[in-house]
């Protein structure tokens, strides 16, 4: 099975949420799709015993058969060719790696490079199987490496996907092939307009899915008003909580605090709704 | 005009909550959000909408099912996997065109696609520019960039531009610092605040971009805070101000209002006195 936390909102308890879901569930694994910045690795403090670079391809310039014609620069349909006085210049972090340029190239210029763009991690945190993602900085998209993760971790009997925030392709990415989606909210109207952009986006992939509310208080009804009205379920309502707002900044997790039971309830439930 | 762009790398330090707070203090000021998939600002901002326009930023291909031979030459070549039974999967696609220019029998135009809207308003200090990215869409930079360049191009008398940013280190980011005069990262006194504020920085030293930095909610935890305090000091980064942790915000956020209309909260001096200190440096 194979749940993915998201969010919409940035800060809304992601990692929260999916790292201690994660232990809540006692085995399994814990993949941190957040690859521009991950933070799951603070609170699990992995011993990671395996690291291999993200590489994507790119073209390579053969400059001595190229005859400057230009058809390359102007058949990229993302602009990372261009031709300034005869020379070729190319642009790498606006390269989609579609490798269109190499087939269009009438003198066999062009062949295929590679470029290192971050880096995949796994290990364990316990008996719990950790892996991260990390896009190195200066890149501008954290998809292949994404992508790359999901390949790596596959299927197993149990995989929580911490995803970034937001909802463009990155977050589709991350979310691909998931059983379940978990969207963390929190009850402010910025946390209910984009729960509702995640809400778009999981019914578009045809993901089912259900709500954690973060930082529950009494009389926050907005975002249980909308679930209700929308017949989403509620996993959870974790409390807003000094004592969680302090573990979370100091980097430990839920594990030895008595606000565990909502994980562990919050678990039970969802392998109920999946089956 | 400067350009200040309000970025945090991890998402929920306080973006828009300054940011709108900004807009509210300035008077010949542009505003733009370039948080294109979740937008926020506009929520907190007084705005007359006065263009709302559709986005092209990539492109779909289109099979002509007439001249389609079956092939399947498009679905074996795609790069991303973005063709099954002769059917585009948007969500896939990037655009690239690899498919038209590989069909046998030209069956496969590339059409322009809509990722998005823009939207151009005006609000108490200028204009104010913001976009809504399409569900799942590619190529958010390009979007971002669109969302600054109508600033700039609607812009009059408009001094400072406060660009609202995206959470994370991708593309959306490095569009909207790109060219920018200053970045203010507002960060919090946690250790994931921390190690994604370091990340966030050598962005911008890398893209060099000024960097002032901001602690919102400092005195949740007094010791992580100085613990930023001490990496900024390490690496000649001035902390520009602190904004300490108040109930105030979630009432101004719940009244759609900017903190500072409450000048007497905490935060909103703590914003007001922050914003004085960014003013030197434009």
């Amino acid at each position: 099975m194979i749940i993915s936390v998201l969010s919409g909102k940035g800060g809304t308890g992601k990692t929260t949420v999916a790292v201690n879901l994660a232990l809540a569930a006692g085995k399994g694994v814990y993949i941190d799709c957040d690859v521009e910045e991950p933070n799951g690795f603070i609170f699990l403090k992995p011993q990671i015993s395996e690291k291999t670079p993200v590489e994507i391809e790119i073209p390579s310039f053969d400059t001595e058969k190229c005859v400057a014609c230009g058809e390359c620069a102007q058949k990229c349909r993302f602009h990372a060719i261009a031709l300034v006085k005869g020379k070729l210049l190319f642009f790498p972090e606006l390269c989609h790696s579609c490798g269109l340029c190499q087939l269009v190239c009438g003198q066999r210029a062009i062949g295929k490079g590679k470029k290192t763009i971050g880096m995949i991690e796994k290990g364990f945190s316990g008996s719990l199987a950790f892996a991260q993602g990390i896009l190195n900085v200066g890149e501008r998209s954290g998809v292949p490496v994404i992508k790359r993760l999901r390949e790596e971790t596959g299927a197993g009997e149990l995989i929580v996907r911490d995803c970034p925030p937001g909802s463009s392709c990155s977050v589709m990415e991350a979310v691909e092939g998931s059983n379940y989606a978990i969207i963390v909210t929190e009850p402010t109207p910025f946390g209910l307009h984009d729960m509702k952009i995640a809400v778009e986006l999981l019914r578009y992939l045809q993901i089912p899915f259900g709500v954690i509310i973060n930082k529950w208080g009494e009389g926050d009804r907005m975002i249980e008003d909308v679930c209700e009205k929308e017949g989403i379920p509620i996993i959870s309502k974790v409390p807003f909580s000094r004592e969680i707002a302090r573990s979370y900044s100091k980097g430990d997790t839920l594990e030895n605090s008595a606000y565990m039971e909502y994980f562990v309830q919050a678990m039970q439930r969802i392998k109920e709704l999946v089956k | 005009m400067k350009k200040v762009v309000v970025l945090s790398g991890k998402g929920g330090t306080g973006k828009t909550t300054v940011a709108a707070s900004f807009i509210a203090l300035g008077k010949k000021l542009a505003a733009a959000d370039c948080d294109v998939d979740a937008p926020n600002l506009h929520m907190v901002l007084q705005e007359e909408v006065e263009q709302e326009e559709d986005f092209y930023g990539s492109y779909l291909p289109h099979i002509n099912e007439d001249t389609c031979i079956e092939c399947r030459l498009c679905e074996t070549s795609c790069p991303y996997g973005a063709i099954a039974d002769l059917q585009i999967n948007g969500a896939k696609c990037e655009g690239c065109g690899v498919c038209e220019y590989l069909c046998p029998v030209e069956a496969i135009t590339m059409e322009e696609e809509i990722t998005g809207k823009t939207y151009l308003s005006r609000i108490h200090s200028g204009i104010f520019s913001h976009a809504r990215l399409k569900i799942g869409g590619e190529h958010s930079g390009k979007l971002v960039t669109a969302v600054r360049k109508n600033a700039e191009a609607k812009a009059e008398d408009e001094e400072i531009m406060i660009i609202d940013g995206s959470p994370g280190i991708g593309c959306m980011v490095i569009s909207s610092m790109a060219g920018c005069d200053l970045a203010l990262i507002v960060t919090e006194p946690t250790e994931s605040g921390l190690h994604d504020l370091q990340r966030i920085a050598e962005v911008a030293a890398h893209f060099r971009v000024p960097t002032l930095v901001c602690i919102n909610k400092y005195d949740l935890n007094i010791e992580k805070s100085q613990k930023i305090h001490n990496w900024c000091k390490d690496r000649g980064i001035l902390v520009a101000g602190e904004i300490p942790f108040d109930e105030t915000v979630y009432t101004a956020l719940r009244e759609a209002k900017p903190v500072v209309e409450y000048p007497d909260s905490a935060a909103g001096k703590g914003i007001a006195q922050l914003w004085e200190r960014l003013l030197e440096f434009c």
